[in-house]
């Protein structure tokens, strides 16, 4: 293919590029970033976010609604002491869904990391390696896509019982597989780029390739996927303390909390089940506004799930 | 058309082998032997020894995974003996139902997803498409058990119209008829499944009207009617094959969490049960179900859209 030379602006007239003045070059990350300032819901959800991880991690300091047992103050409704309330065990439920939070979000990131890690690791290798190893690295994800996770973490759950990071590590088993076929179509396309050929020419190894070329150039993919699988695995955890397999006392757990709740749903006790449900929500939609507006921003065409 | 058709039907093979290797892993990890449950709690551990040797429990995993898969072939799930059934027979008996649930609710899901994502995309930013939109992100942030308990609390106990369970009967036609217990979980299952589809049909939708062909079928004066019934439509609707296919787990996920909040007489809540007794043999059989169905619902769905799009063809 020929180049054709782009028009020179005829000398002495100032040449202003078509869509006005352009600033100083900005790097692909800086504009990114812009974009995702400008995007006003995403910014939203990231302060929603935020103030989730003040709320869990700061709140219990300067909070104390009582997290014993306390017999003799079961399932009182929102008062003064208690803002919402308590449970049929006499806990705070506002300090149990502070103290329940930074479960769900620990687990939530651990796994994500966990996933993305052996995404972008597996993606990488089968995406350079090509052939037989690449077919054979594919259809393992292939099979562990199939398999319904969420069965899975339940079985797990039933048979080992539930820590935070047994729940991290079994959920971050079910999630590198989305991003491990993303990092593979990327590597796909950047391996036959030109900065790719040059380092190869000047003796790059395989390692230097993926760590210095291959995975800074897929970070983006692998950002926009991160965030999606803090959402689910919130959701799943929350699940799973909901059908009674998650997390329990003395490790408290936003599901758990509703599971418990549930069993006063006739007698009209709103505050054990709606703030903890309201929480879940909030969070998970903090999580894909995030998501949604990276995407947008870094440009990454992925499908979700 | 037809290399790739062998081709597509060769990997789902493959992987469902592997699906097959994945859940003998599980089982030979979780329940090496069903000996405990044959012989009570308190057997010792030499009639456990001599049971599994009786059994072939103590030959090596790969002539334990062949028999596993010989098994398979010929249709035999496992066998549970904390219900003394087989789990095949156990299946039969409730399959029906749960596929009705699903069934009934992507049917209602797609036939109020299509109009409304074309809606949308017609109507794209004025009020009623960000109403929708929104309703779709919350649903879709929602866990699908906080929906149903908001649904039983207003319409089962706060206005008592429906029934906060399911049907509780085995007969098919009196579960098709009751309609008190059959509206909540519907509604909810096809709420949430909305939410999905909708947002895709979306952006199907918009996709496919900044297409050049609308444009042309605009331009020779097609009544607009007749521009989304037969060139929208038809085109918006290929990415939502691929969807379907793909949402079968999610379904079957979706329904275990249904079935057990309305206690409806299912898959779901047989397995659900069977987290309670740690009854593996049953637990296992429904992931490996589910992980084959993942499997022929993608395969399908990547055929019904070669089928129905005539540009994959030429692949």
């Amino acid at each position: 293919m020929t180049n054709i030379a782009p028009e020179l602006p005829p000398p002495g007239l100032e040449h202003v590029p078509e869509g006005g003045a352009v600033g100083p070059v900005q790097s692909g990350w800086r504009l990114a970033i812009r974009e995702f300032a400008q995007n006003r819901l995403a910014v939203l959800g990231l302060g929603a976010l935020i103030f989730f991880v003040i709320f869990c991690y700061l709140g219990p300091y300067f909070y104390h609604g009582g997290l014993t047992s306390d017999l003799t103050a079961t399932n009182v409704p929102p008062s003064i002491g208690h803002p919402l309330g308590t449970d049929n065990q006499g806990f705070d439920v506002l300090e149990e869904l502070m103290v329940g939070g930074r479960n769900a979000l620990e687990i939530g990131f651990l796994s994500a990391l966990i996933g993305m890690v052996i995404g972008a690791v597996w993606g990488a290798v089968a995406g350079l390696a090509g052939g037989l190893l690449d077919g054979f690295l594919m259809r393992i994800v292939d099979v562990l896509l199939s398999i319904p996770f969420l069965f899975v973490v339940l079985i797990v759950a039933v048979r080992f019982g539930a820590t935070v990071l047994g729940l991290s590590v079994i959920i971050g088993i079910f999630t590198w597989q989305v991003p491990a076929r993303l990092v593979r179509g990327e590597v796909l396309t950047l391996r036959v780029r030109d900065f790719v050929a040059a380092a190869r020419a000047a003796g790059a190894s395989r390692s230097r390739l993926i760590n210095r070329h291959l995975l800074p150039n897929a970070l983006g993919v692998i950002i926009v996927t991160a965030t999606f699988a803090v959402a689910d695995a919130i959701l799943a955890v929350a699940t799973l303390g909901f059908l009674g397999y998650g997390l329990h006392y003395p490790t408290f757990d936003w599901g758990d909390m509703l599971n418990n709740g549930v069993t006063y749903l006739q007698d009209g006790y709103w505050w054990q089940i709606y703030p903890v449900g309201i929480c879940i929500i909030v969070v998970v939609m903090a999580c894909n506004l995030i998501g949604d507006a990276l995407r947008d921003a870094l440009d990454v065409r992925l499908r979700r799930r | 058309m037809t290399a790739y058709l062998i081709r597509r039907s060769a990997t789902a093979v493959v992987v469902l082998f592997g699906v097959s290797i994945f859940i003998f892993f599980m089982l030979h990890v979780i329940y090496p032997t069903p000996a405990i449950d044959v012989l009570g709690a308190h057997a010792n551990k030499f009639s456990i020894a001599q049971w599994n040797q009786q059994h072939g429990f103590d030959e090596p995993w790969i002539e334990q995974y062949l028999r596993y898969l010989n098994q398979l072939l010929h249709g035999n799930l496992g066998y549970s003996y904390k219900l003394n059934q087989s789990v095949a027979a156990l299946f039969q008996e409730r399959w029906l139902r749960s596929a009705y649930l699903s069934g009934i609710t992507l049917l209602l899901s797609v036939l109020i997803a299509i109009p409304l994502g074309i809606y949308q995309a017609v109507r794209r930013n004025t009020a009623g498409d960000a109403v929708v939109t929104t309703g779709a992100f919350v649903t879709y942030a929602m866990p699908d058990f906080f929906l149903y308990l908001i649904a039983i609390q207003v319409f089962a106990i706060t206005i008592p119209i429906f029934s906060y369970e399911g049907p509780q009967t085995t007969s098919m036609w009196s579960i098709i008829f009751d309609w008190r217990a059959m509206t909540l979980p519907i509604v909810c299952l096809t709420l949430l499944e909305l939410a999905g589809y909708s947002r895709y049909m979306r952006s199907a939708a918009i996709d496919t009207l900044a297409q050049d062909y609308i444009k042309a079928a605009r331009a020779k004066g097609l009544p607009e009617r007749l521009v989304l019934w037969r060139h929208l439509v038809r085109n918006a609707f290929l990415p939502m094959i691929t969807l379907i296919g793909l949402s079968i787990p999610a379904l079957l996920a979706g329904n275990l969490v249904c079935e057990a909040v309305f206690n409806f007489p299912g898959l779901g809540l047989l397995f659900y049960d069977a987290l309670g007794t740690a009854d593996y043999p049953i637990l296992l059989a429904y992931t490996l179900v589910g992980a084959v169905l993942v499997v022929v619902g993608n395969f399908v769905a990547d055929i019904s859209l070669t089928v129905a799009d005539p540009r994959i063809r030429l692949v």
